[in-house]
């Protein structure tokens, strides 16, 4: 991780911009998550926990077939979406649990964009017994609909953000505002290595699992460390989780891929670092670079994969960025479909959309190495979530023809 | 003259100040300066204009709505400069900026404290701005005589309330309750017990906001503090009758 500076301080970047309300909170999450921090047994509960109620460790795959079709490195993928729920963000949010069982609040709640955050916060606070309340922007609501349903299903309480650009950072806000109203009782569960301090350090902390287990991996599949390791970046949380254990590796090139949208030069996109649009700003908490207008008014961002739709980034990426220790790309709605359809094919493999964007990648560069090398690809999370945005992409007939007679039933009352 | 000072003269006169709130640029800067006049007109004594954001964290319902309209019609951060200029020159009373921290850290801290002085703006109002991130911000404001308002909340310990005062300036905004603007606030036994705790800990005015809505609430708070704020609710009553509705309000709340 990058050095820690000043309290809070990722070399420029991170802190702790919060108003009064929440700063007594925050002196008793940074004091229970700093004494989680030294005490092992509080690690090794969590590793058995994620072992029993989720899947980890979870396998790294050999893509033999996509190997082959590039003629390059030896593409291997770390299956996060093997975990319960289907995504790396049950790592964070059952860490987090644990945390709120010592700290003794009776409440959580969350944002999430994909969904799949609150749909792992949602299970915890089912197995946990907490209430729950998740924070989705309206955009998403609608583009993410099976994982609201579960949610639903497993007792939360799942409110459509109309704010804003009614996506993942007015989630954000709102979840803030519910958390400085209900403070005492309620923990805020952030999903992502962004916000205010101790999040980014604490999340990257128990996605820090990813990387680990990684390692171990890769050295027996493969007999040394990897050339290059690619994962998407939303808020970076999957990112920092398979990075973190690889970056005092100087031989292991680290590469984050952001939302391209319909392409950079469009201004329709997420691309933070890996683009010249971005700028150093503070908003949700935190000092990162935003994709914000000369005012410091956020703009819009777009990507077809909800949990890369945002306008910041983790305060430890922007360091590592800065630093030159993770290079940046970016890829396109258009170009991660391609990629979907390519790795079903070769793998009978489905990443979630967020994922496909480190896929795109590492297609692009597996022909410039050799089969000596190997990359990992992290793929953060399954596709099922994305059932309808992917159907709708590739205008898939017979599906059409489903959703239509549902539809036509639905609507006669059947 | 100095935002502490100017206030402790007017509390000479009268039993309790009233500070109101307004969003720059909402509905319209004409509607602003109509509201603002009558505000002061009707003896207002204090006025902070907030620079629209578009992610006001701390903010409920009301004033996320002004701050989003604001900015899709267009409110810049010099428009807002601009007017506030022609503000101070216009009303005798202090001039306040609210806004969140990004709005300042994009315009550069020097650069917007020295066109903020220049304006004849007396105070900032951060709220997403603690001391402990406000090193450079709080030096600014003894360079440039703007008050920095720093704000106290019911969770906010002794020691912290302390720590918050040795940084603090011209006022203490205490926050009345949990949560965001808007919603009302009973000004119960629990309010007084806190706005003790916030006179324990100061010997500058205290300033309460966060729901003061009445003049029920405005009276309450006569002798435990020296100054209401009142803040989404005159944004209601000129969505719902207009400005001209404003004068009446602010005259029967004393
Ligand atoms: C499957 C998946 N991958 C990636 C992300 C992006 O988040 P992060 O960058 O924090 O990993 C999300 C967020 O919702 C996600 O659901």
């Amino acid at each position: 991780m990058g050095t820690k500076d000043k309290q809070g301080f990722f070399g420029n970047w991170g802190g702790a911009y919060i108003p009064e309300v929440l700063h007594q909170t925050f002196e008793e999450l940074n004091a229970e998550f700093t004494k989680c921090k030294n005490d092992p047994a509080f690690w090794q509960d969590y590793v058995e926990l994620m072992s029993t109620y989720s899947c980890r460790p979870t396998p790294l795959t050999h893509a033999e077939n996509l190997s082959r079709h590039f003629g390059g490195a030896q593409i291997y993928i770390k299956r996060e979406d093997l975990n319960h729920t289907g995504a790396h963000k049950a790592n964070n949010v059952m860490g987090q649990g644990l945390l709120v069982k010592r700290m003794g609040k009776k409440r959580v709640i969350a944002e999430t964009g994909a969904g799949q955050h609150g749909m792992a916060t949602a299970t915890m606070a089912a197995k946990f017994g907490l209430e729950c309340t998740i924070y989705m922007g309206e955009e998403d609501v609608r583009r993410q609909r099976p994982n609201v349903f579960w949610m639903e299903k497993m007792g939360a309480t799942v409110v459509p953000v109309t704010d804003g650009s009614r996506t993942l950072k007015d989630a954000i806000n709102e979840a803030f505002r519910d958390w400085v109203t209900n403070v005492d009782e309620t923990h805020y569960v952030f999903g992502t290595v962004c916000g205010p301090h101790p999040f980014p350090e604490m999340v990257a902390w128990f996605q820090s699992i990813i990387g680990l287990e990684a390692a171990e991996q890769i050295i027996k599949y493969h007999g040394k460390m990897p050339a290059r390791i690619f994962a998407c970046v939303g808020g970076g949380s999957n990112a920092m989780g398979i990075f973190k254990r690889f970056i005092p590796e100087s031989g292991v090139e680290l590469v984050g891929v952001e939302a391209g949208g319909h392409g950079i030069a469009t201004g329709l996109h997420a691309v933070r670092l890996s683009g010249t649009d971005a700028s150093p700003g503070v908003a949700q908490g935190y000092k990162t670079m935003f994709l914000q207008d000369d005012d410091g008014q956020m703009k819009e961002t777009h990507s077809v994969a909800a949990g890369l739709d945002y306008v910041g980034v983790s305060p430890i990426l922007s360091d590592l960025w800065e630093k030159g220790r993770v290079r940046f790309e970016s890829a396109t709605d258009s170009e991660v479909m391609a990629a979907l359809d390519l790795t079903m094919k070769k793998e009978g493999i489905i990443p979630a959309l967020e994922s496909t964007h480190a896929f795109v990648q590492a297609f692009k560069e597996a022909p410039q190495l050799t089969p000596a090398d190997a990359i990992i690809i992290n793929m953060s999370g399954r596709g099922d979530k994305d059932i309808f945005t992917i159907a709708h992409a590739f205008n898939d007939p017979s599906w059409k023809e489903f959703i239509i007679k549902r539809g036509l039933e639905y609507s006669q009352g059947k | 003259m100095q935002l502490e000072q100017q206030l402790r003269d007017r509390l000479e006169k009268k039993d309790i100040l009233l500070m109101t709130h307004i969003v720059l640029g909402y509905p319209s800067f004409d509607t602003n300066r109509a509201v603002i006049r009558q505000m002061v007109e009707n003896g207002v004594d204090c006025i902070e204009m907030q620079i629209p954001f578009s992610e006001p964290m701390a903010d409920g319902p009301v004033i996320v709505k002004a701050n989003q309209e604001a900015i899709k019609n267009g409110t810049k951060v010099a428009d807002c400069l601009a007017f506030a200029a022609e503000m101070t020159a216009s009303h005798d009373i202090p001039f306040l900026f609210m806004t969140y921290y990004n709005i300042i850290f994009k315009y550069g801290e020097k650069a917007f404290f020295e066109k903020a002085h220049a304006c004849g703006i007396k105070g900032f109002i951060v709220p997403d701005l603690p001391p402990e991130e406000g090193e450079s911000f709080l030096q600014l404001t003894a360079e440039y005589e703007i008050a920095p308002l720093l704000i106290f909340a019911p969770t906010s310990t002794d020691e912290r309330m302390r720590v918050l005062a040795s940084h603090g300036r011209g006022f203490i905004y205490c926050v009345a309750r949990r949560g965001v603007t808007g919603t009302k606030s009973v000004i119960g036994q629990d309010v007084l017990d806190y706005l003790k705790r916030c006179r324990e800990a100061t010997s500058m005015p205290l300033a309460v906001g966060f729901g003061i809505q009445d003049r029920d609430d405005v009276s309450a708070l006569i002798g435990m503090a020296d100054m209401a704020v009142i803040g989404s609710q005159t944004i209601r009553l000129v969505d719902e009758k207009g400005a001209g509705a404003v004068g009446p309000f602010i005259a029967g709340l004393r």
